[in-house]
Parts: C-alpha cells; sequence; structure tokens
C-alpha cells in the first residue's frame, strides 16, 4: 500500500577556495557553513535509533548526549534542513517536503543559502581570496559529486519489485532531469554534449555503494523513520538541477510512480535490457530518438517509456487519486506538465528552452557557437558550461537567464527567501526547526527522526519523530505558542 | 493509448506550421536574436577571465 510521498533533496555542491596557495576542499566547505551558522551553531545527533524505543516516545533519558564523534562542520538550521560537510563538499539536505512545489523552494533557499554563505565567507578569509561554489555534479574530469532524492516509501514493499520498475525509470526520466555537460567521463564514448551530467558514472545496476561502482539502485536502508514501517528510497541517479520546473517534475513524476509500484498498480514490464549501458544511450542523444532494448522484446525511445509510465500515472490519479503523491493540487500539474514536457521533447526539445536545465544549457551553448564559431572542445564553452551552475547572483548564468526573463519560474522569490529560515509546515521539519528557532540555547543536538532538548535542571530529553507526517503545523504550532520554555513543551508533549 | 496515438497523430501537422513560421524571417525573428545578441553581450561580461585556465584548475574531490 502506498504512504504518503515526504521527499527531500540532498546537495553536495562543487566548491573552490581561489587565490590560496592550495584549494583545501574539506577547510573551504567548513568555513562556509561556520560563516553563515556563526554562533547559531546546533550539533548533528549521529546516534541511531532503535526500533523498541522509538514506538512510545518522549522517553526519558538519564545520560548525556551522544557524543558526536566527527570533526567536520555539520549543523541543522531554523528551516528543518541539515548543512554540513560531507566529503570534500559543503552539502545542503533539504527539509522533509510533503510534495514537490515544497520542495522545489526547499533546495532553491538551499541555493540561496549557499550564495549568503560565500558572501559572509569573506570575513574568514585572507584578502584576495575567495570561495566559488557550483550546484553541479562533475569536474568534467572524472570526479562526481551528488544530487541524491529521498522519498518515503512501504516498508512491507518487497525491493526487488521497486528495483525491476525504478530501473527503466532512472534510465528513461534523463530526458527532463539531466543538467547538461559537454563530453563524457569515466571511460564513456566521446560525445560533444550529453543530457546527464551523471550518466557516464553508473556501473551497476543494484548495489550499496555510491562513491565506487555507482549503482542505478541505491540500496541503503537507513529510514530515518518507523523502520518496521518505512523505507527512504535514497535516489543517487539523478542530477542537480536549476530549472524549477526540472526539479518539480523530477521529483513530482518519481513520487507518483513509487506510489503506483507500492500499489501494484504497474501491470506492464517496461524492464530495459542492460540498463547500465541504456542509462548512457539516453544520455548521449539530446535528440531523444536513440533507442534501447526492451525486456520483452523489441526497441524503444526514452520518451516512448515515459509514455507508458505516463499512461499508467493518469489511470492511477483517476483510480486512486494522488493525495499521496503531494495532494490532487500539486499530483494534477505533475501530470500536466509530465505530458506537455514528453510532447516537446517528442516534437521539438529545444522548445524546452527555460523549463529544463540541458535544454536551456545547450541553447546557450548553440548560441555562442553560433556567434562566435566555436568548435565543441574551446575553453570557452566549458567555462560556460560550468559557469551555468555558479551559485553566486552576480556570476550564475542560470541567474543572468533568469534576471532576462528566459527561465519558467514556479515559486515566489519572497517565498524562497522565506524558505530559508522558516520550515515547511506539512513534515516533522517544522517541530525541529521551530524548536531550532525559539529555544536555540535548548536544543543540544537534533536528527532527522528526533531533537534533544536541555531542559535546565533535568536530565536531557530526546523527543522521537518516528513519523515524518508528525509534529506538522497542525500539530505543534499551537504547543509553540503556548509554550514558553521548552520544559513547558516536553511537560505537555509527555501528558 | 488511444489518447497518446492521438497526439502523435497531431505533432506533425503542428511542426509544419512551426517550419512556415521559421522559414520567413520576420521583424518578430530579428527583434529575438539582437535580444539574444543583448543577452550574450552581458554573459560575455560576467564571465571569468582566462576560461582555460579557470576550466583547468577545476578539479573537485569525488563525493556521496
Amino acid at each position: 500500500m502506498a504512504v504518503p510521498k515526504v521527499c527531500g533533496i540532498e546537495t553536495e555542491y562543487g566548491v573552490t577556495l581561489r587565490g590560496a596557495a592550495e584549494s583545501n576542499p574539506v577547510l573551504a566547505s567548513s568555513m562556509l557553513i561556520n560563516a553563515y551558522v556563526e554562533h547559531r551553531k546546533v550539533g548533528w545527533d549521529f546516534e541511531d535509533e532503535s526500533p523498541g524505543r522509538d514506538a512510545r516516545g518522549f522517553a526519558r533519558e538519564g545520560s548525556a548526549p551522544p557524543e558526536v564523534e566527527t570533526h567536520l562542520v555539520n549543523t541543522v538550521l531554523t528551516n528543518g534542513a541539515r548543512y554540513y560537510v560531507d566529503h570534500a563538499h559543503p552539502e545542503y539536505s533539504t527539509p522533509e517536503c510533503a510534495d514537490a512545489l515544497e520542495l522545489v523552494r526547499a533546495d532553491k533557499a538551499g541555493e540561496r543559502i549557499l550564495a549568503r554563505s560565500m558572501q559572509a565567507s569573506h570575513r574568514l578569509l585572507e584578502p584576495g581570496q575567495d570561495i566559488l561554489v557550483h550546484k553541479n555534479n562533475s569536474d568534467g574530469k572524472g570526479n562526481s559529486y551528488g544530487t541524491h532524492e529521498n522519498y518515503l516509501v512501504d516498508r512491507a514493499l518487497p525491493f526487488a519489485s521497486l528495483v525491476r520498475t525504478m530501473l527503466p525509470w532512472f534510465v528513461t526520466r534523463q530526458v527532463f532531469t539531466g543538467h547538461g555537460k559537454i563530453g563524457s567521463e569515466n571511460g564513456a564514448a566521446p560525445v560533444d554534449f550529453q543530457i546527464s551530467s551523471r550518466a557516464d558514472f553508473f556501473e551497476e545496476e543494484v548495489g550499496l555503494e555510491t562513491t565506487l561502482k555507482r549503482p542505478i539502485v541505491n540500496t541503503r536502508d537507513e529510514p530515518h523513520a518507523d523502520p518496521q514501517k518505512y523505507r527512504r528510497l535514497h535516489v543517487i541517479a539523478g542530477d542537480a538541477n536549476l530549472c524549477e520546473v526540472a526539479t518539480f517534475l523530477k521529483v513530482g513524476t518519481t513520487a507518483i510512480v513509487l506510489a503506483m509500484i507500492e500499489d501494484d498498480f504497474i501491470d506492464k514490464d517496461l524492464a530495459i535490457v542492460g540498463p547500465v549501458h541504456a542509462m548512457r544511450t539516453v544520455s548521449h542523444d539530446p535528440t531523444c530518438r536513440a533507442t534501447v532494448e526492451m525486456a520483452e522484446g523489441g526497441r524503444a525511445t526514452a520518451i516512448e517509456i515515459q509514455w507508458e509510465f505516463l499512461r499508467l500515472a493518469n489511470k492511477y490519479a483517476d483510480e486512486t487519486g494522488l493525495e499521496l503523491c503531494g495532494g490532487e493540487t500539486v499530483g494534477t500539474d505533475v501530470l500536466a506538465r509530465w505530458e506537455s514536457t514528453l510532447t516537446a521533447l517528442e516534437r521539438d526539445p529545444s522548445s524546452l528552452d527555460g523549463t529544463l536545465d540541458w535544454v536551456t544549457k545547450l541553447a546557450l551553448l548553440d548560441a555562442y557557437r553560433e556567434r562566435d564559431g566555436l568548435a565543441w572542445n574551446d575553453p570557452k564553452l566549458s567555462l560556460l558550461d560550468l559557469q551555468y551552475h555558479d551559485v553566486r547572483p552576480g556570476r550564475s548564468l542560470y541567474e543572468r537567464l533568469v534576471a532576462a526573463g528566459k527561465i519558467e519560474r514556479m515559486v515566489t522569490e519572497e517565498s524562497v527567501i522565506e524558505a530559508m529560515t522558516e520550515p515547511p509546515g506539512s513534515t516533522r521539519a517544522y517541530f525541529r526547526g521551530r524548536c531550532l528557532a525559539k529555544w536555540p540555547e535548548a536544543v543540544v543536538a537534533a536528527n532527522w527522526d528526533s531533537v534533544i532538548l536541555d531542559v535546565g535542571s533535568e536530565p536531557l530529553r530526546r523527543i522521537p519523530m518516528m513519523e515524518p507526517l508528525k509534529g506538522t503545523r497542525a500539530y505543534v504550532e499551537p504547543l509553540f505558542n503556548e509554550c514558553s520554555t521548552p520544559a513547558e513543551l516536553v511537560a505537555r508533549l509527555s501528558s | 493509448m488511444p489518447e497518446r496515438e492521438q497526439k502523435k497523430k497531431a505533432a506533425p501537422k503542428e511542426r509544419v506550421e512551426e517550419d512556415v513560421e521559421v522559414a520567413a524571417p520576420t521583424k518578430q525573428g530579428e527583434a529575438l536574436k539582437e535580444e539574444l545578441d543583448d543577452l550574450l553581450d552581458e554573459i560575455d561580461s560576467v564571465l571569468e577571465d582566462n576560461a582555460e585556465e579557470f576550466v583547468r584548475n577545476y578539479v573537485q574531490k569525488g563525493g556521496e
């Protein structure tokens, strides 16, 4: 049975310390985050939840909080997001969102937070130095870093049935999720321009790895919620998107497909023979006409397979509704945009300039190629490819296109600015964020599924949040309004 | 999939109309071209100096 598609996006940003003898990315990432949070830093709680303990909730703990065993910066923001150093990148994990539109806003707020961090980092840097941040997924030299999506999934669903449908899903959705890049990497066949920056890096169909031998379907089983009821599908096969429509489609369509799998609604075998190879085949063809071999016989283009998914999704919407897929309003918009996007991709992909990243970037590169007569290997084109993703408002080519009115936006800038500090009201991120905003000194640590509060003279209290849709504005806003101390809040929650 | 087939049939007709529009340069087309030129000029002004060096030095550590 389908469960509500609570979702989030984690992005590892590219980072460069410029003007220093050596660019230390870990140090640069730490400086960005420290500069942003200043003294408002609250630690991340690394202790694993135990299933037996989280069921009841609000249990008293007599001991000190778990030691944070990392020297890397790791913090939680009042909007419910996690902002930290992962490997050698600053990573922003959005708060949990209940629908794709809310997630578009939360993800865009992450870009603004990184931009503000860069600005603030000048206080910590030597004169002449600056930190550059790019929302991309590869350096063009074989090094890739991820943008991961997360979706709440029913624990009862056999993982194998999820894998069978998600493989062709991830292969074919690239036609709207890719952010485009010049050339190929990781030993892939040479190509001028391809749809996805990530396709070349997938080497396995299914697996636990994320850094080596990357699998199309990742099996990490860390639900960050009641493990008896839920899985968290950790999706590593996606590109970082700047276009809001691309993020919206990426998340909205994937949520519907997952709900259909959970409800055993997919009555057609859409499996592709050799999905790892097919990933590249689809990405390497910006005309979207390349075909892949279907397990049940014959060949199909990514768009044809997408039409099958959409046909099923429309039927699913009619018969089951989209309440669990972000609600009817958002779900219906997802279906409409999905259809118009496939229609446009089939007729003329370039008509999606301003809505999909890869098409927008390709149009920009083509305009330069035409005006300046540049070959695909010209460094100026590579710079455009890279600077499209620069997060600084003045330097980001994507933002220049927004300013020129070339990009379709789905959320207002005011609401994005608000989402930098305000949590979404629709998930437990609201509880986490409000605790931090109201009693920053009392929040000792926080995690996706718990908050640890120092309530004064008593022992520290750990408040489990194993249900992603509890702790929402509707549930707890009155409590925050009525309680003047964290001790009062804990007392009210326990009663 | 009746819905889908219908769409597919409709597509070529609309495509022809588009081609006609593109074939004859119009005032609107020229205005668009000018607008694009202005945009590229503006982008030129914010591009990093020395493209070759900038791109060469852009090296990241793998992540995830």
